[in-house]
């Protein structure tokens, strides 16, 4: 698998989170995403970002444009340095929230892409990768 | 501070969302609508989100609270013209809006606030007798 292109950049407030789906929108139409595939993928990642503000206190996500046996992708990784999850288990279930959300941002996320990586280490912070493949 | 106008149509209120709404801006919009059917005691809201390119489950649930906010003040809510893509991304994703009445296109949201303002007043009028 390769990487043609990536980019990263900080994601530390609300409004952020909107740059965030703009860019995924922006990049997927690059790629030629279906329209169905894009709205997903950004909708995933407006979870994920959301999560990066409110319970990591900011962090950073990088795009990156993959290929893999001619077959083109987005990944998009959203890292924090906040407290971290405890149980990564229980965060992955439905409806379960530590804020005051619908607690569907992890396990919604998860179920609107193609490969969804999660590491979080109380303490240390989180990290979560999706991707989307064309 | 940035806010999505609010239209006032007899006793109806419309609202067009065009822009990609960060979360302040969604709950600003719900409060500002929220003012504004007590004030004009309006009777029905139509929310169009024909141009959202994406609702996620912030802006989703926003839209469920706001049509169980407005019934509680005695407005009935119609959102109308979801895109295909963000229908089925919603619903995959979790949220199925149960208890949001929706319609493809504005001409028919207002036909259906028109309805169901008109049969929560025969319900009215029904209730009524029995007092």
């Amino acid at each position: 698998m390769m990487v043609t292109k990536d980019e990263r950049s900080d994601i530390r407030t609300e409004d952020q989170v909107v740059r965030v789906r703009q860019m995924v929108r922006q990049w997927a139409t690059e790629l030629g995403f279906s329209l169905v595939d894009l709205t997903k993928i950004v909708t995933a990642a407006s979870e994920l970002a959301r999560n990066t503000v409110i319970y990591g206190g900011g962090g950073t996500f990088e795009l990156q444009e993959l290929q893999n046996n001619g077959r083109r992708g987005l990944r998009v990784v959203f890292e924090d340095h906040g407290p971290g999850i405890g149980d990564l288990e229980l965060a992955m279930r439905d409806g379960y929230t530590t804020g005051n959300g619908l607690g569907l941002g992890l396990s919604g996320a998860k179920r609107l892409v193609n490969d969804f990586e999660i590491d979080s280490r109380p303490g240390e912070g989180t990290r979560v990768a999706i991707t989307r493949w064309k | 501070m940035e806010r999505i106008p609010i239209l006032k149509m007899g006793e109806f209120l419309l609202v067009t969302i065009q822009v990609d709404m960060h979360d302040r801006l969604a709950m600003t919009l719900q409060e500002d609508l929220m003012t504004k059917i007590a004030a004009n005691g309006a009777r029905g809201v139509l929310i169009d989100i024909s141009s959202l390119e994406m609702v996620d489950s912030f802006i989703g649930r926003m839209i469920g609270q706001t049509a169980a906010m407005s019934r509680v003040l005695d407005a009935q809510t119609v959102v109308v013209g979801m895109q295909p893509a963000v229908a089925i991304t919603l619903v995959e994703l979790g949220l199925a809006l149960e208890g949001v009445r929706t319609a493809l296109t504005v001409e028919k949201g207002m036909d259906l606030l028109r309805a169901c303002v008109e049969s929560r007043m025969e319900d009215v009028t029904d209730d009524g007798h029995e007092g």
